[in-house]
């Protein structure tokens, strides 16, 4: 897919969370946003996601351009998948009701055909055992599984992840992202936020680099990652690969 | 706090009920034994379809109340959170001012000058919609701390799977609401049964005022409101009950 990022700014109170980005990531199938916290990748992923207007510029995926007012922004949202950092899943529905829902209410699905769809990415994904149970009664790394069936249930045009894995532990972390490299191997259209490294380096064919509101530096991950031009990223990955 | 407590075992649970059900015999025995009390059932059962027929009265104006007090309640606890400021100023005015007044005095106003003033004359009417003001008032509150309940992160996950704002509460906010709801409703409808004795003030013929009447033809005063606290116990201990087991239903960890 392709991205185009025009001038875009995007300002919360006095914080100016981006500014100005101008960018193209062209013919990339995975995109991962890496950067310092509070640099702008969860803001720039939440524009491209529909959850965030800019104040200026234009955004245009695959070509066609994105139309920021609400109603457009809910149909744009409708075709997306997006899963957050935690607490995706509605605490009051069971796993399979919470990938229902969408199906049922947002996309007209009849209660059977929506209900073949779950069991089948139920047990692709080995969650059948779990579609009864409400979140509180899975795991971390299970709920997040089945917030990425809800995300792929709808067959989004691309999915769209804000650090998926920074509330789980280590063998959870390694449960979700075995998952999400299991999409990418299918073939999905996939945009990452990520403060793992090591997995945003094997995932991804491109990358954008955001730190101060900036995308400093974009490029395929195959020499991001080892030849870093920019040297704020040289140095960030110097830090955060230290260990 | 009741999920985590440790069942109690059944012989203790007999037990223990036993000693303070023998307890509280012993302390009124005594204490009616101090009376040297005239005893004077006969006349009070002569009376006895005035009390069915002012404890259904009681039912049936709880049930209405009830019912009104619901959508009072709602619609204040929407009002409260509009982003149009008068509309939520005037929530703020009518939860405080009723929460912070006694019901009796509410009562007295709003038959004697506001139903007045507008030339409403049934006081059953004016009953109902005195104890519906005052419980919606705080049910106003608790739907409103139950929709606040909800966090931020679910409704950004409802607009993030593409719900609109009215698929929001009706998919994600209400039922949550509601299962939260259900203990304290019972609660308040037990309240709303034992508040609405007080409405015997404007002389509607209901289970307390009838009683009154028993008293003022029979002189027969304990036997009088002996049997209209135990008409009282008859209904709020079910509901009480019958709370506590939908509260175990509807426990779920969020």
């Amino acid at each position: 897919m392709r991205l185009e990022f025009r001038e875009i700014s995007k300002q919360f109170g006095q914080h100016q969370a981006l500014r100005d980005v101008s960018v193209t990531v062209a013919d990339f199938q995975s995109l991962a946003i890496i950067g310092p916290s509070g640099g702008g990748k969860t803001t720039l992923l939440r524009i491209v996601a529909g959850l965030e207007t800019p104040e200026a510029g234009y955004l245009s995926i695959d070509g066609q351009r994105v139309d920021f007012s609400e109603e457009s922004l809910l149909l744009h949202r409708r075709r997306i998948g997006t899963v957050f950092q935690a607490y995706n899943l509605f605490p009051h529905l069971t796993a399979r009701e919470n990938v229902l829902l969408p199906l049922v209410v947002v996309h007209g699905l009849s209660r059977i055909e929506a209900n073949e769809i779950v069991d089948t990415l139920f047990e692709r994904f080995q969650l059948s055992r779990h579609a009864e149970r409400r979140p509180a009664e899975l795991s971390g790394g299970q709920q997040q599984r089945v917030a990425i069936v809800r995300a792929i249930a709808i067959k989004p045009r691309f999915l769209i992840f804000d650090e998926p894995t920074s509330a789980l532990d280590p063998e959870m972390t390694a449960e979700v992202l075995d998952f999400i490299a299991e999409l990418r191997g299918e073939g999905r259209d996939l945009i990452i936020v990520t403060h793992n490294m090591g997995f945003a380096r094997e995932v991804s064919d491109h990358c954008l680099f955001i730190a101060g509101g900036q995308v400093l530096e974009e490029g395929r991950s195959s020499s991001l990652f080892s030849r870093p031009r920019n040297p704020l990223l040289a140095n960030f990955l110097a830090k955060v690969l230290r260990y | 706090m009741q999920a985590h407590r440790q069942p109690v075992a059944r012989a203790a649970w007999i037990v223990s009920w036993c000693l303070v059900a023998l307890l509280a015999a012993a302390v009124f025995s005594f204490a009616f034994g101090q009376l040297h009390y005239g005893w004077n059932w006969q006349a009070i059962w002569h009376y006895r379809e005035k009390f069915l027929h002012g404890w259904l009265v009681t039912v049936a104006l709880s049930a209405a109340a009830l019912l009104a007090s619901l959508a009072i309640g709602l619609l204040s606890a929407l009002a409260r959170r509009s982003a149009f400021l008068p509309l939520r100023y005037a929530a703020v005015l009518y939860v405080e001012t009723v929460r912070g007044t006694p019901l009796l005095v509410q009562i007295l106003i709003l038959f004697y000058v506001v139903a007045n003033a507008f030339g409403v004359e049934n006081r059953y009417v004016v009953g109902v919609l005195a104890l519906s003001l005052f419980a919606g008032a705080y049910l106003s509150e608790m739907i409103r701390s139950g929709i606040e309940s909800v966090r931020d992160s679910q409704l950004e996950s409802a607009r993030a799977i593409g719900l609109t704002r009215v698929q929001t509460y009706r998919h994600v906010v209400f039922p949550q609401v509601v299962r939260q709801l259900v203990p304290p409703l019972t609660g308040q409808f037990a309240s709303i049964i034992k508040d609405s004795s007080l409405l015997s003030i404007i002389a509607v013929s209901e289970f307390t005022l009838n009683a009154q009447e028993v008293n003022a033809f029979t002189y027969s005063t304990l036997e009088s409101y002996l049997p209209l606290a135990a008409g009282y116990l008859l209904l709020t201990l079910p509901i009480s009950l019958l709370s506590r087991v939908l509260e175990r239903r509807f426990h779920f960890a969020t």
